[in-house]
C-alpha cells in the first residue's frame, strides 16, 4: 500500500464491512476470512486505483469469496449449492453491530491472548502476519490461534449483549503490552478505543480512552536515545504530546461528571495529576493518594497499593511511604524496586544500592533491569567516591 | 550456512578477566556496555548473520511428572545452580571459525573502568539438517 491514509481508511471499514456479511447469513469464521482476502485484495488494487465507495467495494469483494469458499466446500461435501448468487438483504447494520463485533472477540469464553489476536484480526482488520510479528510468535502459531479462537467463538449468537468490562480487558491488554513490529499497537488499541467510545456511551470506556491518551502523550519522553528508561520525575516534560493530554483530560473531566467511577477513570485521573503538573517537584501527591484510595477501594488489587506507598513517600516523606510499604507482601512484583527508591529518599543508600540490585534481579523485562542495575550503580559509586 | 548459539552464564562459565559485578560499575560504563551490544546485534542484522537474542531471568524452577492426575512436582529455584544460563543470542554463518571470531568480538564488551569484560561465551553448533545429497 502505497499510503498510510489507504491502509487506516482500509481497517476503519473492518467491523462494518464484517457485520454486513453476518447479518447477511455467513457465519462469523467464514465472514471473517473472507474479508481478510478482500483486504489483501484491497492492497494490491486501491494504490492504483481507490473505488469510489471503498465498504461497497469490500462488501462486493468479500462476499464473492465467501460465495467461492462455501461452493468450494460444498462441492467437497458433494452438497447442493443452497447459496444465492444475490445477497438476502438482510437488515442494514448500525453502530450496534460494531459493538457486537467487540464483545464477540473479547468473548469471557476466550483466553486474554486468543481474545487480543481476533480483535485485531476480526475488529482492527491486521493480518494474522502483522499480529504475529507484534507479539514475537511464528505466523503459523498465531494462525492457529486466531482459528482456534474462531472455533471457540463459533457457537454464540452475534446479537447476544456482552460485557463492556471485558472487553476493556483486551483493549488494555493491547495497549499496555504491545511489543514491536512494523504496527504501533498502542497507537491501535487507542483507535480502537476511540472506536468502541463512539459506539457505546460508557463511563469506563471514556476513562480507558483517556487513559491511554495520557500515557500515549509520553511516550516520545519515556526513552533515551540509547533506549533506556527515564522515568516520570526526570523526564523532559516539553517533550509530552500536549494535544493528546489536553484531548485525555476533557474525555476524562466528561466521564467523571457523571459520577460512575470506575477503575480506568481513577488510573486516568492519577495520569491526569501527573500530565498537569508543570515540574515533578509540583506534582500533587496529596490528590493522587486520594485517587490510590479510591483505586484500592474499586480493586483492592496489592499492586495498587504498592503504588500508593510510593505516592504516600511523596505526600507525606519516605517514612510514611516505607510504614505504607511494611503491610505488603515482599513477594510483590516490584517490591524491592519500591522499598529502595523509598530507602533511598530516606538517605539510606547503602540498603538503597543492596535493594536496587535485588530488585534488578527481578525484574521483569531488560530494560527494567538495566534501569534498576544502573539506579544501584549509580549509588554504589557515589558512595566509594 | 550453519547456526551457531552464542551462551551467556550467570554462573558457571570460566571467571573473566575484568570480573565485576554490574552493579559496581558507573552508570556509563554500564550505557556504554549496553551500546556495544546493541551495536553488535545491529552490526550482524546488517551482515544476515542474526537470528535471535534472548535473555532469561536468573530465577527459574525445575518441573517434572508427577503421575497420572497429579499436578507436576516443582523443584526450586535453586540459589546456589552452578551453571545458571543468562541468555543466548542465535546467529546463521558460513563457518566455525566465523562462529568464534564473533563469539570473540561479543566477549569483547566494555565492563568496568571501560575495559574489555573478557567474558567466557560458550559457543555451541545446531544440529543442521540432514542433506539432501548423500552420496
Amino acid at each position: 500500500m502505497t499510503s498510510r491514509v489507504n491502509e487506516i481508511l482500509l481497517r476503519s471499514l473492518t467491523p462494518s464491512v464484517l457485520a454486513i456479511l453476518v447479518r447477511r447469513g455467513a457465519d462469523f469464521a467464514a465472514a471473517e476470512d473472507a474479508l481478510q482476502d478482500a483486504l489483501v485484495e484491497a492492497i494490491r488494487v486501491w494504490p492504483a486505483d481507490l473505488p469510489q465507495d471503498p465498504k461497497g467495494w469490500l462488501v462486493t469483494v468479500a462476499w464473492r469469496r465467501f460465495l467461492d469458499a462455501t461452493r468450494a466446500d460444498a462441492a467437497r461435501r458433494r452438497r447442493e449449492d443452497l447459496v444465492d448468487e444475490e445477497p438476502p438483504p438482510g437488515p442494514a447494520p448500525t453502530v450496534d453491530d460494531t459493538l457486537q463485533l467487540y464483545f464477540l472477540c473479547a468473548h469471557p469464553s476466550l483466553t486474554p491472548s486468543s481474545a487480543v489476536a481476533l480483535t485485531l484480526r476480526a475488529v482492527g482488520g491486521l493480518t494474522t502476519r502483522q499480529i504475529a510479528q507484534a507479539y514475537l510468535v511464528p505466523e503459523a502459531t498465531m494462525a492457529q490461534r486466531i482459528s482456534r479462537a474462531k472455533r471457540t467463538v463459533s457457537g454464540v449468537r452475534f446479537d447476544q449483549p456482552g460485557d463492556v468490562a471485558t472487553v476493556l480487558r483486551v483493549l488494555y491488554l493491547v495497549f499496555n503490552e504491545g511489543y514491536s513490529g512494523d504496527v504501533d499497537l498502542a497507537a491501535e488499541a487507542i483507535r480502537l478505543t476511540r472506536q468502541l467510545a463512539a459506539a457505546i456511551d460508557h463511563p469506563e470506556v471514556a476513562g480507558l480512552l483517556a487513559l491511554m491518551l495520557l500515557h500515549h502523550a509520553r511516550r516520545a519522553a519515556r526513552t533515551a536515545p540509547d533506549g533506556s528508561l527515564v522515568p516520570l520525575a526526570e523526564q523532559d516534560r516539553g517533550r509530552w504530546d500536549t494535544e493528546s493530554i489536553a484531548e485525555g483530560v476533557d474525555i476524562l473531566q466528561a466521564a467523571l461528571a457523571r459520577d460512575r467511577l470506575g477503575e480506568f477513570q481513577a488510573q486516568a485521573a492519577i495520569a491526569a495529576l501527573h500530565a498537569d503538573a508543570p515540574t515533578a517537584e509540583e506534582t500533587d501527591w496529596v490528590q493522587i493518594v486520594e485517587w490510590y484510595d479510591e483505586l484500592t477501594r474499586l480493586t483492592d488489587s496489592p499492586v495498587v497499593r504498592l503504588n500508593r506507598a510510593v505516592a504516600v513517600g511523596e505526600a507525606d516523606g519516605p517514612r510514611a511511604g516505607l510504614t505504607a510499604l511494611a503491610a505488603l507482601d515482599t513477594s510483590l512484583p516490584r517490591h524491592a524496586a519500591v522499598a529502595a527508591y523509598l530507602h533511598e529518599r530516606d538517605g539510606d543508600l547503602a540498603t538503597a544500592a543492596r535493594l536496587y540490585a535485588e530488585a534488578a534481579q527481578k525484574a521483569p523485562n531488560l530494560a527494567e533491569r538495566d534501569h534498576l542495575t544502573r539506579q544501584a550503580a549509580r549509588l554504589n559509586t557515589r558512595r566509594s567516591r | 550456512m550453519a547456526k551457531y548459539l552464542l551462551l551467556k552464564h550467570y554462573r558457571g562459565a570460566p571467571a573473566p578477566v575484568n570480573d565485576v559485578p554490574m552493579d559496581q560499575w558507573t552508570p556509563e560504563e554500564i550505557s556504554a556496555h549496553m551500546q556495544y551490544m546493541n551495536d553488535f546485534a545491529a552490526r550482524l542484522e546488517e551482515t544476515g548473520e542474526f537470528v535471535d537474542s534472548q535473555a532469561l531471568a536468573p530465577e527459574g524452577m525445575f518441573v517434572r511428572y508427577d503421575g497420572e492426575g497429579r499436578p507436576p512436582v516443582t523443584d526450586g529455584p535453586f540459589a546456589e545452580t552452578k551453571d545458571l544460563i543468562a541468555g543466548w543470542m542465535v546467529i546463521d554463518v558460513d563457518s566455525h571459525e566465523r562462529a568464534v571470531e564473533l563469539a570473540g568480538d561479543l566477549s569483547a564488551a566494555p565492563g568496568a573502568g571501560g575495559k574489555p569484560i573478557h567474558e567466557w561465551l560458550e559457543v555451541r553448533p545446531f544440529m543442521a539438517e540432514p542433506p539432501t545429497i548423500t552420496e
